[in-house]
């Protein structure tokens, strides 16, 4: 079975996870309360779509 | 020929798919509306529809077919008495599906099914007729004659129907 020969450096281990990034996610504004939320999705804020109740909003 | 599900199965074997899909409906149908994952949503939606097509059929054959998947007899006869006669106009499409956005704990993107409740919309069919007639009317004057034209609404300004149809009806002698 294949097996990495050397130990991998912190620096290049670093260097590797440096390119791990998070992206900010798009966000709307709700129609009903103004709130942002995800594109078409229920706004967690208010609990509606379209103006139309979905769920209760979570406090 | 039915074109089998991509991808892996719920659950992961297709008897876990059957129960998880089949309890799924059976919640739906006795509850209305239930939060599940957007994948489980999707999936369920075909299946549900076709037991309320088959429950709006309503005779005894599509009542054992629906039992084949949904087990519980208070809610194959709660969908057959209910649940059908509300949709007894609606052609397809009986479920909506609502996005409502990651859960908690993994971060599922999770959705929620509900049986539409909402009465039918009328169809409305956007004519150009109104539109129409007016521009007619326009092109109306100018071919007729001159003095026609300037002595209907100074002599008869109260009675605009009957010059009107006079004029209709010259035109149609002309062309």
């Amino acid at each position: 079975m294949a097996v990495p020969k050397r130990k991998m450096s912190r620096s290049n281990t670093r260097s590797r996870r440096a390119q791990w990034k998070t992206a900010a996610p798009a966000l709307v504004s709700c129609n009903q309360c103004r709130s942002p939320k995800l594109p078409h999705v229920a706004c967690p804020t208010c609990g509606t779509y379209n103006r139309r109740q979905v769920i209760e909003p979570s406090a | 020929m039915p074109k089998p599900a991509k991808g892996a199965r719920l659950g992961g074997s297709p008897a876990h798919e059957r129960l998880i899909l089949a309890n799924l409906a059976t919640q739906l149908f006795q509850h209305g509306r239930i939060r599940t994952t957007e994948t489980k949503a999707k999936r369920l939606r075909p299946l549900a529809e076709r037991l309320i097509t088959k429950a709006k059929k309503g005779d005894i054959h599509n009542r054992r077919q629906v039992l084949t998947v949904v087990k519980d007899k208070g809610v194959v006869h709660h969908l057959f008495t209910e649940i059908a006669p509300t949709f007894a106009e609606r052609p397809g499409g009986y479920t909506r599906i609502t996005k409502l956005g990651p859960r908690k704990g993994d971060s599922a993107p999770m959705a929620m099914i509900e049986l539409v409740s909402e009465p039918l919309n009328a169809v409305t069919t956007t004519r150009t007729t109104p539109a129409a007639t007016p521009a007619e009317e326009v092109v109306e004057l100018p071919e007729n004659d001159t003095a026609t034209a300037e002595a209907t609404p100074a002599d008869e300004a109260p009675a605009d129907a009957a010059p009107a149809d006079e004029k209709t009806e010259s035109k149609k002698d002309e062309a």
